[in-house]
């Protein structure tokens, strides 16, 4: 009959630790095979990539492989911040990314505002309902977009045209496309984006509501000054994640979007990577960028946690 | 006291009204889409339909049916989304309930290694490099593999197993001779079944959607999955004839009037089956945006 460690006497050692971890390997062997899969995937999938981001300082030739291949220092770097298109490179992301935050209160207050409801169908079908648009992919979304903006018979511009005004071309211009880009998001993720904070809410403890009603205090006041206190905790959390994701949110869709004639304001880091690396090839240029990128997004996420450790009590680490 | 600020009842007025009005700016453009999927395109485009349908119509889904390429997609992104996840879960359930067992030695560096690739990943190139190093170009693994785990699924899941699964249960069968395999197959996965369910259909959904994978990995049209056809039809054609770029002249005009007529029916086509499932998994999806945010 197999057992646990402490009927099997393994005589005493000086080597008292590795004994016991050879005990430990010996009884559980089989729970790190069920490591093994997942080991293994993040090994090759992501650690090895690491180790190819040293391309970003050589010349990647194909031929000679990565090892092969000649150092170039900082050349690529240099080559990129000098180049006429860093700027607005840098402009677009960090553009796009800052008007994208300044929305992210809106789920909060629409989460407030749904906790409020006392109908519980009206409510579950306003839930029901607002979190549709989360499914649908992003393909399909800039499709929509396309088809109802089209200058000559899209939705809008019909509206637009019905109502005495003019036609407007807005996915080809530059001067639309952070807002078309966000404000479509939003449309996608405001239900959804709930969630989380509509649990959190139904965590408020009722007893603080009926002291604060003896009191006198308004419907508004209990819920700036009890509900929106009890989530402040998950809306810090979610900040830091939403920041650790600054820089790379929405490559996918932005890349959806972009066309030669709103490339002024489309054009971000990423897809330059996309475009420069992959439909170009100049792989070691490419991943110079793109490790700058996701540099910038450490520092960034490490700093936001540093503040919101300092400022409030909740941090990712 | 009791006038200041508003009384009850029309706070509750007020509130109800934002609330629809969002709702209804949520829902128009999904409903617009519907309508529009069985209408004539004349009317559409015209804007003569702008709430319910005009001039029904199937032609467009009859269109859609007809295209051999959005078939083959069908086929492929379902052949994907079902071994995308099965592999999924493969990889993910064992990796969290090891992590989540305390006899596990060495649990922090695992942990380390793990959420490390969250904060800092080599980028889009060494990745693309790797992938095509290991042969996977225009292979199914080249969709399913990147991206099949993430750290985050996998803290989600451990976090799980760690509030659900008894650790007397567990301890009393390895006394009465069980190995972790089969305490695994049949105490542990019977008792996961919520969470097996929120992770597969949350992979099933972003497999099913996402079409990046494809467009940098897969050069053989026969392969695409639906997402890239409908790139194709939605985007690709529709810009092309706006920025006045399409190449081939001759088939401008049947691609207009193909493009016009499909493309409402082909999002329905596409998306529908997710909408159709998703009100009846909420509770699942819900349940695993929660679990999710379990701090560690």
């Amino acid at each position: 009959m197999k057992s646990n460690g402490e009927q099997l006497n393994i005589p005493y050692s000086k080597n008292r630790k590795f004994y016991r971890a050879k005990k430990n390997l010996f009884l559980n062997w089989q729970l790190y095979v069920f490591l093994l899969p997942a080991l293994t995937y993040f090994f090759i999938i992501h650690y090895i990539p690491m180790y190819g981001v040293q391309i970003a300082f050589k010349d990647f030739i194909a031929t000679k492989g990565i090892l092969g291949s000649p150092w170039t220092g900082f050349d690529h770097f240099e080559r990129f911040f000098n180049s006429y298109y860093f700027w607005r490179l840098l402009k677009n992301t960090l553009a796009i990314n800052f008007y994208q935050l300044l929305l992210f209160p809106l789920p909060i207050i629409f989460a407030l505002m749904l906790n409020e409801l006392r109908n519980g169908a009206f409510k579950k079908w306003s839930q029901t309902l607002t979190y549709a648009p989360h499914f649908i992919s992003v393909v399909v979304l800039v499709g929509m977009l396309v088809a109802f903006l089209d200058p000559l018979t899209g939705l809008v511009n019909n509206a637009i045209v019905a109502l005495g005004g003019e036609s407007v071309p807005f996915l080809t211009s530059p001067e639309w496309f952070r807002h078309i880009y966000v404000w479509s998001g939003e449309w996608q993720a405001l239900g959804w984006g709930t969630i989380i904070y509509l649990a959190a809410l139904a965590g408020v403890n009722p007893e603080l509501h009926e002291a604060a009603k003896v009191d006198g205090a308004t419907r508004m006041q209990r819920i700036l000054r009890i509900n929106l206190p009890s989530i402040l905790p998950t809306v810090v959390i979610l900040f830091i994640l939403d920041i650790g994701k600054f820089m790379s949110i929405g490559f996918e869709k932005v890349l959806l979007m972009q066309n030669s004639l709103n490339s002024e304001t489309s054009d971000i880091i990423q897809t330059f990577v996309y475009e420069t690396g992959l439909l170009e090839g100049q792989y070691s240029f490419a991943a110079a960028i793109g490790l700058f990128d996701s540099i910038i997004n450490i520092i960034l996420l490490v700093i936001v946690n540093q503040i919101a450790r300092k400022t409030s009590e909740n941090s990712l680490w | 006291m009791k006038n200041r600020g508003l009384s009850d009842k029309t706070f509750d007025r007020i509130n109800k009204l934002f609330v629809t009005f969002i709702v209804l700016i949520v829902v128009y453009p999904l409903i617009f889409v519907i309508s529009a999927s069985i209408s004539d395109p004349g009317a559409v485009s015209t804007g003569k339909m702008w709430l319910w349908p005009v001039d029904i119509t199937l032609e467009g889904f009859k269109r859609v049916f007809q295209n051999q390429d959005i078939w083959t997609g069908y086929r492929n992104t379902i052949f994907y989304t079902l071994l995308g996840t099965l592999i999924h879960l493969f990889i993910l359930l064992p990796c969290a309930y090891a992590l989540s067992r305390k006899e596990l030695k060495g649990k922090k560096i695992i942990l380390w290694f793990i959420l490390f690739t969250m904060l800092f990943n080599g980028g889009m190139i060494p990745t693309y490099l790797v992938v095509k190093t290991l042969g996977m170009l225009d292979t199914v693994w080249a969709i399913v593999i990147p991206n099949v785990v993430g750290a985050w699924s996998i803290l989600v899941a451990r976090a799980f197993f760690q509030q659900t699964i008894p650790n007397d249960l567990v301890e009393a069968s390895k006394i009465d001779g069980a190995s972790d395999f089969h305490i695994f197959r049949k105490i542990v996965l019977p008792l996961s079944l919520p969470i097996i369910a929120v992770m597969a259909l949350f992979h099933a959904v972003s497999l099913w959607n996402q079409y990046f994978s494809a467009l940098i990995y897969l050069s053989d049209r026969d392969m695409y999955p639906l997402q890239l056809i409908l790139r194709e039809i939605l985007i690709v054609n529709q810009m092309g004839l706006e920025e006045g770029s399409a190449g081939v002249m001759e088939s401008l005009v049947e691609q207009v009037k193909t493009a016009s007529l499909v493309k409402y029916a082909v999002i329905i086509v596409s998306t529908l089956p997710l909408l159709i499932v998703y009100p009846f998994l909420q509770r699942f999806f819900v349940k695993g945006v929660l679990i999710g945010s379990v701090k560690e």
